[in-house]
């Protein structure tokens, strides 16, 4: 039995090397923080923000349900510490708020990729081959042996992952954990994000056979999303109905042709999902 | 049409009349027929659903390359879809050609990569009362898995 999932925006960084709150960094005329709030809600039923006690009113704070802070320390593990400490028994999807990049089919695919029995899951970094700590799903576990690591005088929240028994996932879209520290990064995901056109939303055609017809309750669907390859697609509606079928264990068509994991989605599309197959 | 999935009984004197070609000194012919056991449980009945648009492409791909590697003069194959009773023809595979050698390798070639590669899933009803997609419910988590449940035949 798995713990409940909650979701923990860290609101609470000093943002130094931004010199100013990077929550309220706007991007396509929204805020970071509602942009990621909006985001972990679309997949979790209850999201908080973590915040440090003398940020509780702030506007752009005050609104959302919060975790303040209420163990001593600094940086990120403060506030997992204190999301640990008022729900012992839940896990946490810990969400950094400088992640402009981070996408639904992104979020859905770590979410179906967690092991409840690690300490943690966590993207692989693009960049280094090391956990992301601030993208990752963290179980009631990770809390006493995160006192113990800030007790010993570390504050790396990787550091910490690399040590413990982290699943690591593999990214299916290379930029999506990009953050940004720094007012010329800023400058740059924004112009980014301006220059995309928009989160791509698709309609695509899902047909469901078999097992997975069963699991899913329908024969067919119109599936809107954002996921860019059949493998992101699978993530999402894995997130969603549950499947007892890994996605190793399946081969996907894209228009009636089988068709590889990786390939780009257009709008239109028919998927399906062949679990293994039994003829004869 | 050489492959095709057939929603009622399958008809296989027409399939052998469809096959008859006078260069051919011979014909060979499989059967799958639906057993009332499987993997040690009752089997009361069963159901085939295929993912038809694909399946029929597949279909005709295997009986291609069934034609490339053996030098035969037809190949058919019907699989059934839909419920099926114990007993009850749920494949057919027949190969006409010069030499028997050729038509009884062809015929097992198309079988053998049937069960393997076409897209239709078996749902076995048992007489316990239970019911399951073979190959995707008692293995669901174990990895991709190649080994052959060999259900008929």
């Amino acid at each position: 039995m798995s713990a409940p999932l909650q979701g923990l925006i860290l609101a609470g960084g000093l943002s130094a090397r931004m010199q100013r709150d990077k929550a309220a960094l706007t991007y396509l005329g929204k805020s970071q923080l509602d942009r990621v709030f909006e985001l972990a809600s679309r997949h979790l039923s209850k999201v908080f923000i973590s915040v440090r006690a003398e940020q509780t009113a702030e506007p752009a704070r005050a609104a959302k349900p919060q975790i303040v802070d209420s163990v001593a320390g600094g940086g990120p593990i403060v506030g997992i510490r204190s999301a640990f400490a008022q729900h012992p028994e839940t896990a946490w999807l810990v969400l950094a708020c400088d992640l402009p990049f981070l996408t639904d089919s992104a979020l859905a695919h770590l979410l179906a990729a967690r092991d409840p029995l690690r300490i943690a899951t966590a993207y692989r970094s693009t960049h280094d081959g090391l956990p992301e700590p601030l993208c990752a799903i963290w179980e009631p576990a990770a809390a006493q042996a995160l006192a113990a690591h800030q007790a010993a005088g570390r504050t790396c929240p990787r550091k910490f992952l690399i040590n413990s028994n982290t699943k690591l996932v593999e990214p299916l879209e290379p930029r999506a954990l990009d953050n940004i520290n720094t007012p010329e990064e800023y400058i740059e995901a924004g112009r980014a994000l301006d220059a995309a056109p928009g989160p791509h939303t698709m309609q695509l055609k899902i047909q469901y056979y078999a097992l997975l017809r069963e699991q899913a309750g329908r024969s067919e669907e119109t599936w809107e999303t954002t996921a860019a390859t059949p493998a992101a697609v699978y993530a999402e509606l894995n997130a969603r109905y549950r499947f007892t079928l890994a996605r190793e264990q399946l081969r996907v068509a894209v228009n009636s042709e089988f068709s590889d994991w990786t390939r780009a989605l257009h709008t239109g599309d028919a998927l399906v999902f062949i679990p293994p197959v039994a003829g004869g | 049409m050489r492959f095709r999935f057939a929603a009622t009984a399958i008809d296989t004197n027409l399939g052998r009349q469809a096959l008859q070609d006078p260069a051919a000194g011979g014909y060979a012919s499989f059967e799958g027929w639906v057993r009332d056991h499987n993997e040690g449980l009752a089997v009361r009945r069963l159901e085939y659903e295929a993912f038809e648009a694909l399946g029929l492409k597949e279909g005709e791909r295997i009986l291609d390359e069934a034609a490339a590697r053996f030098p035969i003069a037809k190949a058919l194959c019907i699989h059934r879809i839909g419920a099926l009773a114990v007993g009850e023809l749920a494949v057919w595979v027949g190969v006409s050609a010069v030499h028997r050698g050729e038509a009884f390798d062809a015929c097992r070639y198309i079988i053998d990569e049937v069960k393997h590669r076409l897209p239709i899933w078996k749902k076995e009803y048992y007489e316990n009362g239970d019911s399951g997609w073979v190959n995707c419910e008692r293995c669901a988590t174990a990895p991709r898995h190649t080994h052959d449940h060999d259900h008929v035949a």
